[in-house]
């Protein structure tokens, strides 16, 4: 009896997450997109949903809330879910979106995304090989197999952007490190873009008159296309058309400064609205929060016990909400940056991919931060996984990607000013 | 709206000059007055490919992401085959983007917004949010100077006050014709007539890989000329000798606005 209104909660909350991510597919991802494909969605939803159960899962376990019996069900068939999503749905998926972009393998879609997906499944697997992830004595196609290779993608994944992430934004956020940047210097490189522009305008006008008066002429200036263009033009060569080619290679060369320049001035303008940013209040608040939590990192490298209970509870709580939110910020950022109409669904998938393997190299790595007696969950349900081998891994990624974020960083800024100082 | 039948109608894209416009006086590039132009629209609409038709009639082989702005120039002929007849350079400015860009790529993208004759907005006829988003980015383009933050102040509502009173001409291109079935085409049509309307604007819709759909002497092309003359007509003639703003140095940093003023 128990067992079933543990359940409907359970599913009851699974539900509202899945509402959740679609509202968020909805209004944050696709707003500027039209959702043809609701497959995309669907799973997308989904996939946020059993990773946010896990979670719950866990704040379910510290909390001792429900029958410890339905709890361990509903780990394993969570897991069980989130396995079969992450390794075969989604990457299948994304196979068969990429193949309907091609234009070639369109009649045989199902076919080559089968190839694809059997392509991913071969190195995934050989993933494992390298890694003293797990004793010999499992059989394949276990749980532990697939979670393992999962784990290890997921925590690698967390250790690159953590580190960056710790890097960056004392580096984004501290006035030591931003650049003044005043109204003046916005306008000077705002009148040499406009003064390129200008130089590639006049230039264009030109070839615009060139080709006009070619065309009354009767000499018609193509691009050689196909053999016989190019065995033609070879031979006959109008001097307007040679003219055209060497302004066009001007041309290329200013439009190339052009994007050059209105990159940086973006990039000012960005800086600019940080530094007005980081002098509100809301500014400072988060500014705060972000060292808190890289000390609290630093201390975890160290090892050091936690000498409250409630206090770590609440820690845990804090690290899953903002690292949930802190993801799906950097998501949507990433996504705008890099989509388009035509790719947009395999981005998204590309995105529920990362999102579901992060989530679950969560759950491993929490358990570090979780004191001992609430540890025997995971413990039990994930089987026999070397979990020292994880937090060793996910220590050694951290620090050799904070090492390079913060050798890249002075690189970008000793080389900036510069830039920025020439008349 | 349907599209002219175009048996009767010269395969080759360039506009027939008639011989007494190639006066000396014409072949002389300096001396051609020139009008600006913008191509606003979403990402992946079209635009690059459609302002590579109109420059050099031919179709863009290897469309990329534009990065800024890209420009090229059309050279018009205005009122042709009347007396009257000037020849132009028509400058179409192709911003690139997306209307939910960061604050700071608007800021930056204000910059091209300057002094503008004329607005071509283009969108997508198998995306809606294209169509949708087109309110934004006039009004985006059309609000400049009150954007000390690039926060657009209405919020992206679409108001029609705001375009009774627009003095620039606007025009309304849709793209990717040859993407919709013919069942649905009378649908669609019927849609992106009332999009016009709401602009007060004429539209044209095409496929901006297939250079007939403008060729000369079809209904397209007879609009965009006359969209061209329009533009041309309120930048030089409207106000003979009076100097137009356009719309006037904006006042990004000082913060205060300026209202287009009103011309009868």
């Amino acid at each position: 009896m128990s067992f079933l209104i543990d359940s409907s909660i359970m599913i009851t909350s699974q539900i509202l997450f899945f509402g959740f991510g679609w509202l968020f597919f909805m209004r944050q991802l696709f707003k500027d997109y039209e959702v043809r494909q609701y497959v995309v969605q669907v799973i997308f939803s989904v996939t946020f949903a059993f990773s946010c159960t896990m979670f719950e899962l866990i704040i379910f376990e510290i909390l001792k809330v429900l029958n410890s019996s339905s709890r361990y069900f509903h780990w394993k068939m969570n897991l069980c879910v989130i396995l079969l999503i992450l390794v075969f749905m989604v990457p299948f998926y994304i196979g068969y979106f990429i193949v309907s972009n091609i234009r070639l393998l369109h009649r045989q879609r199902l076919l080559f995304s089968c190839l694809l997906w059997l392509t991913f499944m071969y190195f995934f697997w050989k993933l494992g090989d390298p890694f003293p992830i797990l004793s010999p004595k499992h059989g394949i196609l276990s749980i532990e197999q697939l979670i393992s290779r999962v784990g290890v993608i997921g925590v690698t994944l967390m250790a690159l952007l953590s580190g960056f992430g710790a890097v960056n934004c004392p580096y984004t956020y501290m006035s030591y490190f931003l650049r003044n940047v005043t109204d003046a210097d916005i306008l000077a490189l705002e009148r040499r873009l406009l003064q390129t522009m200008d130089m590639i305008i006049s230039k264009k006008k030109r070839m615009a008159m060139t080709r006009r008066t070619m065309f009354q002429k009767g000499e018609v200036h193509n691009k050689p296309s196909g053999f016989w263009g190019m065995i033609k033009s070879v031979t006959t060569s109008a001097p307007g058309s040679e003219n055209l080619t060497l302004i066009q290679q001007e041309v290329d060369a200013l439009e190339e400064l052009s994007r050059q320049l209105f990159l940086e001035t973006a990039d000012l303008y960005a800086t600019k609205e940080r530094i007005e940013y980081s002098k509100t209040f809301k500014g400072k608040y988060f500014n705060f929060l972000g060292y808190f939590f890289s000390i609290y990192c630093v201390w975890k490298i160290f090892m050091v016990k936690f000498w409250s209970q409630h206090i770590s509870f609440i820690l845990v709580g804090i690290i899953i909400v903002t690292s949930i939110r802190g993801l799906l910020i950097t998501l949507t950022k990433f996504f705008y940056a890099i989509s388009s109409s035509k790719s947009s669904n395999v981005i998204v998938l590309l995105l529920a991919q990362i999102m579901g393997m992060y989530f679950v190299s969560s759950v491993l790595l929490i358990r570090m931060s979780m004191p001992l007696e609430y540890r025997t969950i995971i413990t039990e349900v994930l089987g026999e996984l070397q979990f020292n081998f994880y937090h060793r891994w996910f220590d050694v990624i951290f620090l050799v990607s904070a090492l390079s974020s913060i050798l890249f960083l002075y690189l970008a800024h000793k080389q900036a000013p510069e830039k920025h100082m020439a008349p | 709206m349907k599209l002219k039948t175009l048996s009767s109608i010269p395969s080759s894209g360039w506009p027939t000059i008639p011989e007494q416009a190639l006066t000396p006086g014409c072949g002389k590039m300096a001396s051609l007055d020139r009008v600006k132009v913008l191509v606003l629209g979403d990402s992946g609409v079209g635009k690059s490919s459609l302002v590579h038709l109109l420059c050099q009639n031919q179709v863009l082989g290897n469309p990329s992401w534009t990065v800024g702005c890209s420009v090229d120039v059309r050279v018009h002929d205005y009122k042709e085959g009347t007396p009257e007849e000037k020849t132009y350079y028509i400058e179409l400015w192709d911003v690139g983007g997306s209307v939910g860009s960061a604050s700071s790529v608007k800021s930056t993208r204000a910059v091209f917004y300057n002094s503008v004759n004329g607005i071509i907005l283009v969108h997508d006829l198998t995306n809606k949010k294209s169509s949708q988003n087109l309110y934004r980015w006039s009004l985006e383009a059309l609000n400049r100077d009150l954007v000390p933050t690039g926060v657009l102040v209405t919020n992206g509502d679409y108001d029609r006050e705001q375009f009774a009173d627009n003095q620039i001409p606007l025009l309304v291109i849709g793209t990717k014709l040859d993407q919709i079935h013919e069942a649905k085409r009378h649908e669609v049509l019927t849609r992106t007539a009332f999009l016009a309307e709401d602009f007060n604007a004429e539209e044209i819709n095409l496929d901006c890989t297939n250079p007939r759909y403008l060729a000369a002497g079809s209904s397209n092309a007879v609009k965009l000329s006359r969209f061209f003359d329009k533009v041309i007509e309120k930048r030089y003639f409207l106000r003979e000798g009076n100097q137009i703003p356009g719309f006037s140095d904006r006042k990004r940093f000082g913060g205060g606005t300026l209202k287009s003023l009103h011309y009868d």
